[in-house]
């Protein structure tokens, strides 16, 4: 296990230090550096680390403080998952095929954290396009569970949870399709947001399943991860799927605990939703669910039982949209215009070559799923009724919603596995994520 | 092959009886670029003639993570065309993707409109020339099936520069990847070349008129893709369908046709109408005949879904109601108004053709600049007559379209004079005038083709597609000056003559 060399500090208490100079911009980005480093070769929680680029972004940041700027995340260390576009700094979401790609842009969440004095100190490691509940499909290298480094961080923002987890930054940011931040988050015990489809722009976010693709933070403490969410969400006129509401301070609502009463959530009325609890859970999940909800229940909620029997069919519905989706928004790693590229004599054997070096294993599946579902005949019978089960879910999730402030379930059926015990079963995998 | 062309070329008209007994059946999908200032996700300029790839940005490159936004211009011309149309536009309609792997395709898929179309079930109304009285000519109302937007692909360039001679390089320009397409469908409601020309002539007229499209079929902002079959007359079944691509010019549309119908003709005489298969021919201008480009093994899966990048595509019924009502003078009211005027069909014809161009320069650059002073159009320094007299050398040919735009500032700024020759004068005293005189433009051809032997050879062993590496290179040796279809037609004498 490794050893945690940095002290645990919240966004809250850097932006203290910041704010009222006790500490420059540059020395806590100086510090948590040699913590990266020292902690790094344990974790690898990433692809790749900027050292001067950080320390260029942290003095920009002392210079803004200097002259009078208020900056919301001035200073504050951050790391980004790989599949999110940087300018001029690597991105590969994890796949061999864009190694040495270097976007011409940022991501808008990515800029708005820059805007606010963020200041980024890498890109984490991810399974390969986000395909993946371990970061074992990583095209570059495992990350290890900082907890334990025999065990998985979880995925596919397995590297995002590793770094908060291991103190290699303060907050980062992760993507979401089908649990990839809220899994790993469990895994490494921090605190991981999948916020509404929409409220982030994804702009830049190297796609897997467009209609589900969603940028979220990951923090050590909630009122963290509702800063960052303040500063990247928001309307994005480079997303017309994003939504029109605009950002809010997420962390307004939040009290200090000497402000709340006994029962702060008297009258809420929640409900675990069963379908998510019976068998399959590791009992150690249910326990913590089960702790969870006498904790609540401690605190003045009510809490139900309620059924969503769309729920079982959600699973695969989610998978057949997802594959469905990546096949085409894949098709663009062709090696004509960049990234990886194979000598052939001729285009289509280069485009197999090329996709055939570039992507993984478990990314060609999800390709040839994808097309499968898509293909004339099967469409229908795939990709259509996918959308049905979805609008299903998303029916009975809404009509619970009505009746409940908020619905309870695990994050994920069993806590950190051991690295190799599910690659060779896709399919248990695919029930894990 | 050739024996076989010339043979065909003179069916149909020396045997009449073969017309009467056969009917062809002719429907045109017409790929219409909509002029607006920007492309049809991005923000990139859509102007035609740039250096390669320098209109392009991260989204047109399809580059990871980006995302496209609708052109609210796209939308609003496409309606436009789609009411002059008579189509229903559809209030709610959305985008999908069109999914197939072609290195100018930068995403490997197109977006483009599948099962909901902005526009359906339209008609358009054409006269069909009536060449043997040159008389009145017969109104025939054609359907349109659909009309749907969606974005261009980019251009493959095979061994473009001079540098890059017999090798084996193809390169891309991606300036028109992401450019606004209207797809228009008619209906397979024509029946002869005459009449597909006519329906193409009367679109772009349309879309001329509209303001929505320069029509410049040699440019490749309309182009036409023909499905043509022929069946004994009285058979309600379709024959096997062929399609023809690479016209670039409605005469050669008419002829394509003409030329396809008495192939096919022919071999159904012959019993051999088993070799007619689905397939797309070229057409080619030098030879004068179409050619198997690729056979078509089964339907394309282009594996359609929804585009999840775009929300669907709402519009308000007010919103149709406001460009109805905006709507200008079509070609088929403009025609009425002369005809009421007691000219005779011809004069009508030519007229309502004629006010296209000036209407275009005068609502496009000509309006821009008229903003931009205070005083408006009659602060402008330009005389009317001025314009109307590089109007003029345009369609004589004197000058190019290209050049046009060109010497216009100078004309805005008031040097034309009052036109009356000045014009002309100011674009001979820029060496501007455009070379039709076929004995020069054939000198630099020779030029070219002497200075390109290897190329040469490659074209004339089947690689046909050197035929744009060649007119590159004469246009480029000729100061972009070549009159384009005086250029083709000798250049396509020459590569297709045989060697001496």
């Amino acid at each position: 296990m490794a050893r945690l060399t940095v002290r645990c500090s919240t966004l809250h208490a850097a932006r203290q230090q910041i704010a009222t100079r006790a500490r420059s911009a540059t020395e806590l980005t100086q510090a948590y550096l040699r913590g990266l480093r020292s902690v790094e070769p344990a974790v690898q929680s990433f692809i790749m680390v900027d050292e001067e680029g950080a320390l260029e972004q942290a003095a920009e940041v002392d210079r803004r403080v200097a002259a009078g700027e208020h900056l919301p995340l001035a200073g504050v260390p951050v790391a980004i998952k790989d599949n999110l576009c940087t300018k001029d700094l690597q991105t590969t979401a994890g796949s061999k095929q864009l190694r040495g790609y270097m976007p011409p842009y940022d991501a808008t969440a990515v800029a708005r954290l820059r805007a606010a004095g963020a200041v980024l100190v890498g890109k984490t490691n991810m399974d390969e396009f986000g395909m993946g509940s371990s970061c074992e499909n990583s095209g570059f290298q495992p990350t290890f569970n900082p907890w334990d480094t025999e065990r998985v961080p979880g995925g596919s923002s397995g590297g995002s949870a590793s770094a908060v987890a291991a103190n290699q930054c303060i907050v980062a940011l992760g993507s979401d399709t089908g649990g990839s931040i809220r899994q790993p988050a469990s895994f490494c015990g921090v605190v991981g947001l999948k916020p509404t489809y929409g409220r982030v722009s994804r702009y830049g976010l190297v796609a897997y399943a467009s209609s589900l693709d969603c940028v979220g933070p990951f923090a050590h403490t909630v009122a963290d991860a509702a800063a960052v969410l303040s500063v990247i969400a928001g309307p994005d006129t480079s997303d017309a799927t994003s939504s029109h509401r605009p950002s809010e301070d997420f962390a307004a609502g939040l009290l200090p605990l000497d402000q709340l009463g006994s029962k702060p959530l008297a009258g809420r009325r929640l409900a675990v939703i069963q379908e998510t609890t019976g068998e399959g859970v590791d009992p150690g999940v249910a326990d913590a669910l089960a702790n969870a909800v006498s904790h609540l229940q401690s605190l003045g909620a009510e809490v139900d039982q309620v059924s969503l029997p769309s729920f079982a069919a959600g699973l695969p519905a989610y998978y057949v949209i997802a594959v469905s989706e990546a096949s085409s928004n894949l098709s663009r790693y062709d090696g004509v215009r960049y990234g990886h590229r194979a000598e052939a004599d001729e285009l289509r054997s280069m485009y197999g070559k090329t996709r055939h070096e570039g992507l993984g294993s478990e990314v060609a599946r999800r390709i040839l799923m994808g097309t499968y579902a898509l293909s004339a005949g099967y469409y229908d019978a795939y990709y259509k009724r996918a959308q049905q089960v979805r609008t299903l879910v998303q029916r009975e999730m809404g009509a619970a919603l009505q009746q409940y402030d908020a619905l309870l379930c695990p994050a994920a059926p069993t806590p950190a596995y051991r690295l190799g015990e599910k690659t060779s079963d896709p399919l248990a995998m695919y029930k894990g994520a | 092959m050739a024996r076989v062309v010339l043979q065909l070329r003179c069916c149909p008209a020396a045997q009449p009886g073969l017309v009467d007994k056969y009917e062809a059946v002719i429907g045109i999908e017409t790929h219409v670029q909509l002029n607006t200032r920007t492309k049809a996700f991005c923000s990139c300029p859509s102007e035609f003639g740039a250096e390669p790839n320098t209109n392009v940005c991260p989204v047109c490159l399809g580059h990871p993570g980006t995302l496209p936004v609708l052109n609210a211009e796209m939308v609003r011309k496409a309606v436009l065309a789609g009411l002059a149309l008579n189509a229903r536009v559809a209030l709610r309609s959305k985008f999908d993707r069109k999914q197939y792997f072609y290195p100018d395709l930068p995403k490997g898929y197109q977006i483009s409109q599948y099962d909901v179309p902005l526009c359906e079930g339209g008609w358009v109304e054409v006269v069909v020339p009536d060449t043997a009285t040159s008389g009145t000519g017969e109104v025939r109302r054609l359907g349109i099936t659909r009309a749907h937007i969606e974005e261009d692909a980019g251009k493959l360039v095979h061994a473009g520069a001079a540098s890059l001679s017999g090798s084996n390089y193809s390169l891309v320009d991606y300036n028109r990847a992401g450019v606004p397409l209207l797809e228009i469908v008619s209906e397979p409601d024509m029946r002869t070349g005459a009449e597909a020309a006519a329906y193409g002539a009367e679109l772009r007229r349309i879309m001329r008129f509209l303001d929505v499209s320069d029509g410049n079929m040699a440019e490749g902002s309309m182009r036409c893709d023909v499905n043509i079959s022929v069946r004994p007359r009285g058979q309600a079944a379709f024959g096997t369908k062929v399609e023809i691509k690479n016209m670039n010019s409605f005469s050669a549309m008419q002829r394509a046709i003409e030329f396809e119908i008495a192939r096919q003709v022919e071999l159904l005489e012959e019993g051999r109408g088993g070799d007619i298969v689905q397939e797309t021919r070229l057409w080619d201008e030098g030879r004068q005949c179409t050619y198997s480009m690729r056979k078509k093994e089964g339907l394309a899966d282009y594996r359609y879904f929804p585009e999840p990048d775009l929300p669907p595509v709402l519009l308000s019924q007010e919103q149709v109601d406001g460009l109805q009502a905006s709507m200008p003078e079509l070609p088929a009211a403009v025609r009425a108004r002369y005809a009421a005027l007691g000219l005779s069909q011809y004069d009508v014809l030519v007229l309502a053709d004629e006010l296209a161009p000036a209407a275009n320069w005068v609502m496009g650059d000509v309006m821009a600049a008229a903003k931009e002073l205070a005083g408006g159009f009659d602060a402008l320094p330009m005389a009317p007559a001025a314009l109307a007299e590089m109007i003029a050398l345009i369609e004589d040919g004197t000058i190019s379209g290209k050049i046009g735009k060109q010497v216009l500032p100078a004309l805005l700024a008031g040097e034309g004079g009052a036109g009356g020759g000045s014009v002309r004068a100011l674009v001979e005293s820029k060496g501007l005038i455009q070379i039709s005189d076929p004995a020069a433009l054939a000198a630099i051809v020779d030029a070219v083709l002497e200075a390109n032997p290897k190329q040469l050879q490659q074209y004339r062993e089947g690689k046909t597609k050197l035929q744009g590496f060649f007119v590159g290179a004469v246009m480029k040796e000729s100061k972009g000056r070549a009159n384009p279809a005086e250029l083709n037609r000798i250049l396509m004498e020459r590569l297709n003559a045989p060697p001496s």
